[in-house]
């Protein structure tokens, strides 16, 4: 799961996808997740980076990533490389 | 140094809430860095807002609806250019663009420049002709059919399926949802932009507009890729943000280089759901939202003039990605003896 290299990511959360002219807002939280897919960890190391920072459980967690990853597929906001190999 | 003074006739001054592009070209021109000009406006009716507007335009003139003739209007310009010694004329309306293009040797003749389409680049992209101008250069256009009847409408509904765009050969168009309403569509267009009127194809999906010049040998001199971000009940952009997206572009630059576009153009695309690009339409003049193409970096209105004077133009490489374009309106206070002028002595 890596984001698309092109997105404009604020630190308010306020994300625009230049080849689109899509914009969107995110919560501090996705802005976090975004932050690291961004530095390039795995969903594994940002889980267990979340985890640290917040009260939250193990499973709570991977099914809102799993729901989150899904949204920033349907808006097309993934690497579309890495998209395609998989 | 000091810039070269030009004297540039421009329409379009209508700038309403579907606006003609003549301001927004007036302020790209008014930025020009390599000129400055004088501007005449050409105004068909008294109540268009440009005439009012004495910090963009010097001096309007109203001119002949094209309906009159090409003898009248050279007639009115020949008088106009007498006064004003005009160096470069920039038409903006989709149904006045014949009637220059037809003057375009006179007019030189009297020392006025143009950059126009041809005739034939102007035809052949006409929405009558899309399906064919698709086939031919290999573009994605969505299914059309130039019609003179209501009653093809029902023949034809088993190929198009509702909705379907019912389109006039000027302007306007509308979703029709049944036979009921494609029928009143039909006959509102007719009445108002004549035959033929257009069924086309709907496409489901995003608007994204491409503004840019062509040189006429096959160059992109400009072209700057918006979304509309906000749409108006008639279609038009209110607000719109410049975006980077190379498959517009690539077919932006398939565009220019396949039909050798002379002159300024808008390319009115619809992304689809499954990505693919349609192209809707193609108006061969600079639209009314040129404005944000001169704000991103790239001043059209100002490399048509160049070209239209004959200067190498040299194509723009980069734009701001990511700018907005937000439009509004504004009352102006005007004297009634403004009014009265334009009205009685067709000039102000």
């Amino acid at each position: 799961m890596k984001i698309n290299e092109n997105l404009a990511i604020s630190e308010s959360g306020f994300l625009f996808n230049p080849s689109t002219g899509e914009s969107f807002t995110v919560n501090p939280i996705g802005a976090e997740i975004l932050e690291l897919m961004r530095e390039g960890k795995t969903e594994a190391e940002i889980s267990e980076s979340i985890i640290r920072s917040y009260e939250v459980d193990s499973k709570t967690l991977q099914k809102d990533l799993h729901d989150f990853s899904e949204v920033l597929r349907h808006h097309q906001l993934l690497d579309q490389y890495e998209e395609t190999k998989n | 140094m000091k810039k070269p003074k030009i004297n540039i006739g421009v329409t379009g001054l209508n700038a309403i809430d579907s606006p003609g592009p003549g301001i927004a070209v007036i302020r790209g021109l008014r930025e020009a860095e390599s000129f400055d000009v004088k501007i005449i406006g050409f105004a068909y009716e008294s109540m268009e807002p440009g005439i009012y507007m004495h910090d963009l335009i010097d001096k309007t003139y109203q001119i002949p609806y094209p309906s009159a003739g090409t003898d009248v209007l050279l007639s009115r310009l020949s008088y106009i250019q007498e006064k004003e010694n005009l160096d470069v004329i920039i038409p903006n309306f989709d149904a006045e663009l014949y009637s220059f293009m037809k003057l375009e040797d006179k007019l030189r003749q009297m020392g006025i420049h143009m950059f126009l389409p041809t005739i034939s680049q102007f035809e052949e992209r006409h929405k009558v002709n899309l399906s064919d101008f698709g086939k031919k250069y290999d573009i994605d256009v969505p299914l059309g059919k130039a019609i003179y009847d209501s009653s093809e409408i029902f023949a034809l509904q088993q190929e198009f399926e509702f909705p379907l765009m019912i389109k006039g050969k000027w302007y306007d168009a509308y979703i029709a949802y049944n036979m009921e309403q494609a029928r009143t569509y039909f006959n509102k267009i007719s009445a108002k932009w004549g035959l033929p009127v257009v069924l086309q194809r709907f496409v489901h999906g995003t608007e994204y507009n491409v503004t840019g010049l062509g040189d006429g040998n096959g160059n992109t001199i400009a072209a700057v890729p918006m979304r509309k971000q906000f749409i108006t009940d008639k279609g038009k952009a209110w607000a719109g943000i410049s975006i980077d997206d190379k498959k517009l572009l690539a077919i932006t630059d398939k565009f220019v280089s396949a039909t050798k576009w002379r002159g300024a153009f808008e390319l009115e695309m619809m992304k689809s759901s499954d990505n693919t690009y349609y192209l809707m339409e193609i108006n061969p003049r600079i639209p009314a939202w040129v404005y944000l193409a001169v704000g991103v970096g790239q001043n059209i209105p100002e490399a048509l003039t160049n070209l239209a004077m004959g200067h190498q133009v040299e194509p723009f490489r980069e734009y701001e990605v990511g700018k907005l374009f937000i439009r509004y309106s504004y009352d102006m206070i005007v004297d009634r003896s403004e009014f009265e002028k334009i009205s009685i002595k067709g000039e102000l």
